[in-house]
């Protein structure tokens, strides 16, 4: 394979350096793969290609004609980085989620940041996302939000950044996993000689941190993963962790809430008392009799049994206030005023359009800059400027001004990119990004990497895989140096 | 365990054990029409007979040809118990309790999934059948075997159990019905070599030969062969034998006491067989009474464990 043709076109590469020279830790992987011929890379890949039907990886794309179960689109190049920048992006994102459960906590008891005026208060009670319901409930721990995924992304200048922080119910984590796996069986002389760290102490840390919440003092607690079920797009994912942790995989329909507010779920042996439900549906489908009415996938009572401690739910319901673009804007000023330390990893600069004049900076630069829903996710409804028609600009124009509060603004950023395997065996960039998931119960802790998500058009941008993402694995490499 | 689980596992191995025996009901016939004379005329149709499904059938095809049954019994999407319509519910039951099953036993599946549909034409034109229908029956124990070697015996395993040996008792009186139908049907001509040729065939089909020649040591004769493979108690596949084991796995259950008493209500050995002379339609009518019974069984294990 030749790397001689592969130009980064400007933007920030993973594995090569403007100049050309490889990044200290691709450089094993680079000098690897130029010795394999180009038959042989096609027969890697296509066995990567077998490899995802055999192991049956799949999502499911919602579309006008059903659900379609598609194949994982991957990328058998993996994306490296160096252990010692990956330890302080680490570090960065404990910071992150231990600030946001401490702000969280406070939202629902005394709410002294609004009072200290740090966030302006109609912020949140503006937000879809507060749940009254929620207001005076301590969770175990005082962890609102136990697993995050965060979504980073590095410009040109090669610096990582947050782009958002989903709190809610993020999905990816088995993909992660299993790209690794797939990596393993296509280009497994590479583990021998490297020092590419391990990624799979995910699921036993999962199942810790849920142990940790279980309302009884049992060293035995019942653990289900509550999923909407098997026409969701993360069932795969639902599925894989339920297997992996060795706990039930339930649908709402299996449980049932007692008269003594606690939860069961139906057995061969009759009802059987669940203590931790990690729950993989929105809040507001949980509990019919408190939220929304119609809602067939959650349990009447869920909420009831929550709110007297006699079930434990991961996330908490009302972690979502913090999962708000616009509150995204204040973390770094959450940071500091919780923690009283500065934050470690930066956050993209966010333009406000509740506020008017950060509002007509937006409609001026349309053309520039990316507008986003401040509580949408899957890459729906947004604008990116650089590639949008004066018709959509318009049209968000009239959006931003119906409903200011729910949008915000950021630079188009140059993304990175990394070397893509093309059609006939040749590398293009594609730009990409990272979400690492970290874990909160009693330590916090961070997978080694996180699920690189690709775009696999050239020239674009749009990395969800509802949209023609894919995905690559993730290398923290020990020994090599940024 | 949840109720829902262990609805799909019991569901999961039945798809598997007729995905199994379809095709070895298939080869019954498959083999029949290599060793039998030619102007004896056996009719493909009854395997649609057999299956119960002779209106869809109608539904679907005119003309009753090999080419058709085959293709209906094996590859029709449009017939619930074709043997891809049960691999496909065989692979979504096991999907949905991947959390509870070996993760290997997924990508087993998938891999077998995928053989089956890429490869359907070989089982439908008959000169690759035989290496077809072989692969799909071995597949199919791998599965069995490596869920039995690796799963822990406890209540998801009996329910898988209760699953392979309710459809395997069912599939067994079909599988004997298949050779009392053919020799029905080449009526007139009753040799001793025809009717060799048919029991024959019905052992094989239920990989029962060996067995049947050491353990009852006579020649291959219907009486006998019925018999075999309603009542040996040793033979993994035979109706007693499988009525034996769902009693086991039922009385390791939760509230399994009253489906073993139901199961000892079943009785393969009440139809009189002293000679060939007995295995004619009453024959049939036993085997249809027993298929029946099974299937009340079936009503009594979803009410015990997974009620609606």
């Amino acid at each position: 394979m030749d790397w001689k043709s592969y130009d980064p076109n400007g933007y920030f590469d993973e594995l090569i350096c403007r100049d050309g020279t490889v990044r200290p830790p691709a450089r094993q992987l680079i000098h690897y793969l130029e010795s394999l011929p180009l038959e042989e890379i096609e027969s890697r890949r296509q066995m990567a290609e077998v490899t995802i039907q055999e192991m049956g990886i799949s999502f499911t794309v919602y579309t006008e004609e059903g659900n379609i179960d598609r194949a994982w689109l991957f990328d058998i190049v993996p994306r490296t980085i160096a252990a010692k920048q990956w330890h302080t992006i680490a570090a960065g994102l404990k910071q992150r989620l231990e600030a946001l459960n401490l702000f969280i906590n406070d939202l629902y008891h005394e709410q002294q940041v609004l009072k200290d005026g740090i966030i302006p208060a109609k912020i949140i009670t503006e937000s879809s996302n507060f749940r009254p319901e929620c207001v005076g409930v301590t969770p175990p721990l005082g962890v609102w939000a136990h697993i995050c995924g965060s979504d980073l992304v590095r410009d040109s200048d090669g610096e990582f950044y947050v782009l958002e922080d989903n709190l809610r119910v993020p999905s990816g984590v088995s993909y992660m996993l299993e790209n690794r796996a797939i990596t393993k069986r296509v280009l497994p002389e590479l583990f021998e000689k490297e020092d590419i760290l391990p990624v799979d102490d995910y699921c036993a840390n999962l199942f810790d941190m849920l142990s940790a919440l279980s309302p009884r003092a049992t060293s035995k607690p019942v653990i289900v993963v509550l999923t909407p079920g098997i026409f969701n797009s993360a069932y795969f994912e639902h599925a894989f962790l339920a297997q992996q942790m060795g706990v039930e995989l339930v649908e709402g329909s299996d449980l049932i809430v007692g008269e003594d507010d606690c939860v069961y779920m139906k057995t061969i042996s009759g009802p059987e008392r669940v203590d931790v439900i990690y729950r993989r549906i929105d809040d507001l489908f949980l509990d019919p009799l408190v939220f929304n009415e119609e809602s067939v996938l959650g349990a009447p009572g869920l909420m009831r049994a929550w709110q007297k401690g006699k079930v434990a739910l991961a996330n908490a319901p009302g972690a979502g206030v913090a999962d708000d673009k616009v509150v995204y804007a204040y973390v770094p000023e959450i940071i500091r005023y919780y923690l009283n330390e500065a934050p470690i990893i930066r956050n993209v600069e966010t333009f406000l359009c509740h506020d008017p004049e950060q509002r007509s900076y937006v409609l001026e630069n349309l053309d520039k800059l990316v507008v986003k829903p401040t509580n949408a996710s899957g890459g729906y409804g947004m604008l990116i400027g650089p590639h949008s028609s004066k018709k959509e600009q318009a049209q968000f124009t009239k959006l931003i001004l119906e409903n200011p509060r729910n949008y915000i603004a950021q630079p188009t950023l140059a993304l990175s990119t990394a070397p893509t395997l093309v059609a006939g065996g040749r590398l293009e960039p594609r730009h990409l990004d990272l979400r690492p998931f970290i874990l909160q119960g009693r330590e916090t802790h961070v997978t080694t990497g996180g699920l690189t998500r690709v775009a696999m058009k050239k020239g674009s941008l749009v990395v969800n895989s509802s949209q023609g993402g894919g995905s690559k694995d993730t290398w923290i490499v020990d020994g090599g140096e940024e | 365990m949840l109720s829902k689980v262990a609805e799909r596992l019991y569901w999961a191995a039945r798809y598997l054990e007729r995905v199994e025996n379809t095709a070895r009901l298939v080869s019954v016939y498959d083999k029949l029409l290599f060793d039998l004379p030619r102007e004896v005329n056996i009719s493909w149709y009854s395997l649609v007979e057999l299956n119960s499904a002779s209106d869809l059938y109608g539904e679907r095809y005119r003309v009753r040809n090999e080419h058709n049954v085959v293709k209906f019994i094996l590859a029709d999407a449009t017939n619930p118990s074709s043997m891809l319509s049960a691999l496909r519910l065989l692979r979504e039951n096991i999907r949905t309790s991947r959390d509870v099953l070996p993760a290997e036993s997924w990508e087993q599946i998938n891999e077998f999934y995928l053989y089956a549909q890429n490869n359907i034409r070989l089982g439908i034109n008959r000169s690759k059948r035989h290496e077809f229908l072989d692969q799909i029956v071995s597949r199919c124990q791998m599965l069995l075997g490596m869920l039995y070697g690796t799963m822990s015996h406890d209540e998801p395993w009996q329910f898988i159990k209760l699953g392979r040996d309710l459809e395997r008792a069912d599939m067994t009186t079909r599988i004997l019905d298949a050779g009392a139908a053919a020799l029905i049907e080449a009526d007139g001509d009753t040799s001793v070599n025809l009717r060799q040729v048919v029991w024959g065939n019905v052992l094989r089909s239920a990989s029962a030969y060996m067995s049947y020649r050491r353990t009852v040591r006579t020649s291959v004769n219907g009486a006998d062969v019925a018999g075999y493979l309603l009542e040996d108690t040793h033979f993994p596949r035979s109706v007693e034998a499988c009525l034996t084991q769902l009693k086991i796995s039922a009385s390791n259950l939760p509230q399994g006491q009253h489906v073993v008493g139901l199961i000892g209500d079943i009785e393969p050995n009440a139809y009189q067989i002293t000679s060939e002379a007995d295995l004619g339609e009453a024959f049939r009518d036993f085997l249809n009474e027993l298929q029946i019974e099974l299937g009340q069984l079936n009503n009594h294990i979803s009410q015990t464990w997974f009620p609606a």
